[in-house]
């Protein structure tokens, strides 16, 4: 017998060894790093040193939490709105998609294909003030001529809704679409209505898509700039907006870094919670 | 019949009805709707590949030209954009598919300790906002400049290197997942076989559990490329100077788009769809796949 079938728990940490060391040096320690940037100060010319400047989490928190409260804003809004569209369409994919089910969700994937830059770009084209949508309104006299989407906060609250809504739909599908048929028609015999069925059947057993399709929706909303800088004005920029601001337009590399690390921070405490209360451990493919 | 009870199945019936006319037709047609619009940034990006490129930024229409598309790299920098976007794809993939499928092989083959941490290492990073992935790589690129055992130029000045190291990175966690879910229910009874009949490791791996995981392998390769391709928000704090095609989008969004940035993102999406359509046909042609021809064949036997 050869080593590698006499070892088999040493062939899996080999296995693991390249990728789980690359993560480590690329991923994790990149983490504890952002946060000894936070604590350093000086300038980019004079050179930066450690300091310990626990200082500046207050200063930076004080200083954009408007910033922090709109992203929060905008990621539940955008959260809340991917799921009212998402749901219907998972569900209609998952349960009366019949032989179109892979072009629908073929469909669905298909903008990732894209740039998501053009796409956001194209929203754009199609929102302009003399666009293919407002234009032909605003020369029927149906819209004041002043009126705007874009570069206002609907602009990037629809823009980042449109970026995830297929991120949402594809884990409520995948939910949907594991639920036994016999359990609805178990439903049905013991004389569950269509609505009861739904909230007392479909529903809870959609509930790990849901989970699932938050969490990716979220997390991502919470963290855009694209969106923001794309379709909003300065009056409606998100935190990551400025994280993107202190790094590579004004070289102020610790504040960056520490409204980066708050970020962070805030979403994991977030995500653990959630999971605590929604609890499912199939996102993180369970644990054995 | 007494009136209330009349008044109740009444009730009872134009609810089935409500019910059904929603079942029937309004979410169908809401499905559609929901498709159009996921489709129709994308049928106005390709639609705008076909303006004419008289004006100065692509945003209104000005009517159909093919200009473009006899010239679609013809922008300064645009085809060093795209050249070096296919590049980091390219190698990030190939980097992030073999640690990716190695790591993959380990979780579904193997028991061993530390399982619930390897699951939680690869689930961190894509539940990390982009921005931060991006954020943190760049200050370990700053910090290296003043640690004593990273050479001089290992990361600074940043530029190819350096978008490549946060691509693979950001990629692997994605290819495992692909792995993961494509490996459940592996059958390691054939690898044991072959071992029995006396073929070693090596034969054994090449001959019977590469072409089994192979079609995981490439749906998490074709994922890994097009996450690499569309990167914007990791990249841009990795490059330096180096430019991407997505960076190239937006460093030409504040003095007007050119329109073969659309030309190209249409190329770009239709050879995706291509490759989708395409490995779809394959599976199809594939079926029953492997694992049951093989299985059937031991039943039979």
């Amino acid at each position: 017998m050869s080593w590698f079938r006499r070892h088999p728990t040493a062939t899996a940490y080999l296995l693991l060894a390249p990728g789980i060391a690359y993560l480590a040096i690329f991923y994790l320690y990149p983490t504890l790093q952002m946060f000894l940037v936070s604590l350093w100060t000086g300038t980019v010319e004079a050179g930066y040193q450690l300091t310990f400047n626990f200082g500046i989490y207050p200063q930076a928190l004080a200083q954009y939490s408007d910033h922090f409260l709109r992203s929060l804003l905008y990621g539940a809004i955008a959260t809340l709105l991917t799921f009212l569209i998402g749901f219907p369409l998972a569900y209609f994919i998952a349960f009366r998609g019949g032989r179109y089910k892979s072009l629908l969700l073929f469909l669905v994937i298909a903008p990732f294909f894209t740039s998501f830059l053009l796409r956001t770009l194209s929203w754009r084209i199609i929102f302009a003030d003399q666009g293919l949508a407002l234009g032909p309104l605003k020369d029927l006299d149906l819209l004041p001529e002043e009126f705007r989407l874009t570069a206002t906060p609907s602009a990037v609250i629809a823009g980042i809704t449109y970026n995830f809504l297929p991120f949402m739909t594809l884990p409520l599908y995948v939910a949907l679409e594991r639920i036994p048929p016999n359990l609805l028609e178990a439903a049905e015999d013991l004389y569950a209505g269509t609505w009861q069925r739904f909230r007392r059947v479909t529903l809870p057993l959609a509930l790990p898509g849901v989970f699932a399709g938050t969490l990716l929706t979220f997390i991502p909303a919470m963290g855009d700039f694209v969106n923001a800088e794309l379709l909003g004005s300065p009056q409606s920029q998100m935190i990551g907006n400025v994280i993107q601001a202190r790094f590579l337009r004004v070289s102020d590399y610790p504040t960056g870094a520490a409204l980066s690390f708050i970020l962070m921070a805030a979403i994991l405490v977030g995500v653990f919670i959630y999971a605590r209360v929604v609890g499912t451990e199939e996102l993180t493919g369970g644990t054995s | 019949m007494r009136g209330p009870a009349r008044e109740t199945v009444k009730q009872g019936r134009r609810v089935r009805r409500l019910a059904h006319l929603l079942d029937r037709w309004l979410l169908p047609l809401y499905a559609l709707l929901a498709v159009s619009y996921l489709a129709l940034p994308v049928l106005v990006m390709i639609l705008f590949s076909f303006n004419d490129p008289s004006g100065r930024s692509n945003i209104s229409w000005r009517g159909f030209s093919l200009e473009s598309w006899f010239d679609p790299l013809g922008q300064p920098g645009l085809a060093e954009a795209v050249t070096t976007s296919l590049a980091v794809a390219l190698f990030a993939t190939l980097a992030a598919t073999v640690l990716g499928v190695l790591i993959g092989l380990a979780l579904v083959r193997h028991r061993f300790r530390g399982r619930s941490s390897i699951n939680l290492l690869i689930f961190l990073p894509m539940s990390t906002p982009e921005i931060v992935l991006g954020v943190s790589l760049l200050t370990l690129f700053l910090a290296s400049t003043q640690f004593a055992f990273v050479p001089e130029g290992t990361f600074f000045p940043l530029g190819f290197h350096t978008i490549l190291i946060a691509h693979i990175m950001f990629n692997i966690s994605y290819v495992v997942v692909t792995m993961r879910a494509r490996l459940q229910g592996f059958p390691r009874h054939l690898e044991e076989a072959a071992m029995d009949l006396g073929a070693n490791e090596w034969t054994t791996f090449w001959r019977v559990t590469f072409p089994l995981i192979l079609p995981g392998v490439m749906a998490a390769a074709l994922l890994a490329f097009s996450l690499s391709i569309d990167d914007y928000v990791i990249t841009v704090f990795t490059s330096g100077q180096a430019t991407t095609f997505p960076l190239y989008i937006y460093g030409s969004q504040q003095r007007g788009i050119p329109v073969q940035v659309n030309v190209v993102g249409t190329i770009i999406f239709l050879v995706a769809v291509g490759m989708v359509v395409l490995s779809t046909l394959l599976q199809r042609w594939q079926r029953p796949d492997r694992v049951e021809a093989v299985e059937m064949e031991g039943a039979r036997t």
